[in-house]
């Protein structure tokens, strides 16, 4: 943390965590906050937009996105997630390509031009199983804490088929097995299959172009990244940190404002 | 033909309904006419002509209400051949004009409701629910529908109507015609043309029958006359959407196309339409967009969400794009030059045989490439339609191969174009957003 103020934020108010990121007048990092997304959405982004920029707004270009983009009310623009994501991935591994990032209420698809333009983009519709909602509605009813979800599945000697692609169907789908007795981590590696296998059908659709890489909170998981990596039938890029890759693409679209780009 | 009925109609349509809708609408025009009438931040007001329009569509549906006794009516789907019917004298009703009226007033769920309560599956055509739930309750927004003498269906849009139209039939104990069109993955071979044709011909006889009266061919070349008139007018109206800015959205078209579809052959339309296409061409020459300011230039590919045409529309003016033209309406257009007065008969067949969804995804893909090119668009908009498989089929790879080969970015958005609960509004305003973005505006 620095004492210094920042120049550019950005604030990604996802469904599950709210990012912010705060840069100084050459780019760099100052202050980086992930929390839950509270309920009071708004009260949220204002609470922690007021703490980095020390309410001296003037100062300060501000971008914000994710669903909650809309509630951050001292926000100097409001941007998708798709032009973020972009922004930030390009900006971290510095080419263009296939981008999947996957969140907590939605996934979605971004092919990347060589100078970091968005080409084409696709997300789950209305449909939360290829998401980390599928997985911590999983990990809730198998009674595993969702950062081991990703090793259990790794380590687990067999796999059990998830036919299921419904979050909702999914859970009842697994009281199923368990009542057939299917060992708990059989059923783990299946499902990060079941969710990976749908991302990348989504990903296949827009006839992605080389190469792949991974953002969102689920990008934290070993197995999904080792599972995308077989469905795709290649590797897949991973940025330092995946969970901020759309507040770090707010925070340069913040900066170029700053600067008047 | 009961005199009490001949008598109720002459009063309540010619006599007071016209008059009073005729005053409705110089009053609607008076407002139009004067300055400072109009507020709205980003779009330019209307056509003082859509007050006629209004007119018109009242009308239509005001003679509904009272022309049971007085004149045959027919129901028949948008794509049929309709020429013949008008000639005999009968009155027409299009069951999907008329679901389309449901969604743009926010009832085709309600109606959709009704027939899923009878034991219609969700995954039927909205249209085709409304269509059955209205029947059901007896309850539309427009007062009554008369029941039909005679149901016409034409298999050149889909085949849910080949299904939807034997339950009319069975409901309402009347005579169905059927005329199906062959599919046509390139050009039309002449045995399926003289199959539609024959069809036709039968038909013809049929309609004579249930309404009592022998065809006379110069009525029949004055009909067809006036069809071609109309989508020739609809076809260059839609052109005026290629100037820059565009005074005419596909918004207004979704809208404006009303009697393009049900009263094509009558001289009101092309009255109607020559008047709207002077207005327009005068807006041009004034350099007057309907957008205050254009930016950017989009095609809509599908039927229009009827249920948020509005809130779309004013989604998209707010970001300055502009929405010039959809495959949609402009398949009331593409096919005036098949039309021929003089070889009413045969002109019917080759023209009813060639709409945009009884052609292979490949004639569908040229289509939008050829209007991507005159309409100079910057993306494309491509609706998914729950409720309309044929139309929305192919679409992804459509989207894929217009990037590819125009760099010409598309969107796919699903939805429905009658039931607002297949729409989830947030995520396709998040992805309408970010399409924006793409097109850097």
């Amino acid at each position: 943390m620095s004492n210094k103020l920042p120049v550019a934020v950005g604030i990604d108010l996802g469904s599950a965590f709210t990012k912010v990121i705060a840069l100084d007048e050459e780019g760099k990092v100052l202050q980086k906050i992930i929390e839950d997304t509270d309920p009071y959405t708004e009260k949220q982004a204002g609470r922690l937009l007021d703490g980095i920029t020390g309410g001296e707004y003037h100062r300060v270009s501000i971008v914000a996105t994710g669903y909650g983009r809309k509630l951050a009310k001292r926000s100097t623009r409001a941007v998708t997630e798709i032009s973020c994501h972009a922004k930030g991935i390009f900006h971290e591994m510095g080419h263009g390509g296939t981008l999947i990032d996957i969140g907590g209420q939605d996934s979605k698809v971004i092919v990347i031009s060589d100078t970091g333009a968005v080409l084409n983009f696709t997300m789950n519709d209305k449909c939360a199983a290829g998401t980390g909602r599928f997985l911590e509605v999983s990990a809730n009813r198998l009674k595993i804490p969702i950062e081991l979800m990703g090793k259990t599945a790794l380590e687990a000697a067999s796999e059990v088929k998830i036919t299921s692609t419904c979050a909702v169907f999914a859970e009842s789908e697994i009281v199923g097995l368990l009542a057939k007795g299917k060992p708990v981590d059989h059923i783990v590696r299946g499902l990060a299959r079941s969710l990976v296998l749908r991302v990348a059908a989504m990903a296949h659709s827009l006839h992605p172009p080389k190469p792949f890489m991974l953002s969102g909170g689920v990008a934290r998981s070993p197995a999904i990244r080792a599972f995308l990596a077989e469905a795709l039938g290649q590797a897949v890029e991973l940025p330092e940190e995946p969970q901020i890759i759309g507040a770090l693409g707010a925070a340069l679209m913040a900066l170029d404002i700053h600067k008047g780009k | 033909m009961s005199l009490r009925d001949s008598l109720m109609y002459h009063l309540n349509v010619s006599l007071l309904g016209h008059g009073a809708l005729r005053i409705q609408r110089i009053k609607a025009q008076m407002t139009m006419n004067r300055q400072g009438w109009w507020h709205h931040e980003h779009l330019n007001p209307p056509p003082v002509t859509s007050a006629w329009l209004k007119e018109l569509i009242s009308r239509h549906y005001l003679k509904g209400r009272w022309i049971t006794g007085t004149q045959k009516v027919a129901w028949v789907t948008s794509g049929a051949p309709i020429e013949f019917l008008k000639a005999l004298g009968y009155y027409l009703i299009y069951p999907e004009n008329h679901g389309a009226v449901c969604g743009i007033r926010r009832v085709g769920d309600e109606k959709c409701k009704v027939a899923e309560h009878a034991g219609w599956s969700r995954d039927i055509c909205s249209y085709a629910r409304t269509d059955i739930g209205t029947i059901l309750s007896g309850k539309t927004p427009v007062g009554k529908l008369p029941k039909p003498d005679l149901l016409v269906c034409c298999t050149n849009i889909c085949q849910t109507v080949l299904y939807w139209y034997q339950v009319l039939a069975q409901q309402f104990k009347v005579p169905l015609i059927l005329i199906d069109t062959p599919f046509l993955y390139s050009k039309a071979p002449e045995h399926a043309l003289d199959f539609v044709e024959k069809q036709i011909q039968y038909a013809i006889e049929t309609a004579e029958k249930v309404a009592g009266v022998s065809m006379e061919p110069k009525r029949l070349r004055h009909v067809t006359e006036l069809s071609h008139d109309a989508v020739d007018l609809w076809n260059r109206i839609m052109h005026t959407g290629r100037a820059r800015p565009a005074p005419f959205l596909a918004f207004d078209e979704f809208i404006h196309m009303a009697p393009i579809v049900e009263m094509r052959g009558d001289q009101a339309t092309v009255d109607y339409y020559r008047a709207l296409l002077a207005e327009l061409e005068a807006r041009i020459k004034n350099g007057t967009g309907a957008l205050k300011e254009e930016k950017k230039r989009v095609l809509w590919d599908n039927l229009p969400i009827w249920f948020v045409v509005r809130k779309f529309g004013n989604l998209l003016a707010s970001r300055g794009v502009a929405l010039v033209a959809s495959t949609y309406t402009n398949a009331w257009g593409e096919l005036a030059d098949l039309i021929d007065p003089h070889h009413p008969i045969e002109s019917m067949a080759k023209c009813y045989i060639h709409p945009i969804l009884n052609r292979g995804t490949g004639q569908k893909l040229q289509t939008m490439k050829t209007m991507i090119e005159d309409y100079e668009v910057d993306g494309v908009l491509l609706h998914s339609d729950r409720s309309c498989k044929p139309y929305s089929i192919g679409q992804m790879d459509q989207q894929s191969i217009l990037l590819k080969q125009l760099g010409i970015p598309a969107l796919l958005l699903e939805a429905d174009h009658n039931d607002s609960r297949v729409l989830s509004w947030e995520q396709s305003e998040n992805r309408l957003q970010a399409f924006f973005e793409v097109l850097g505006v």
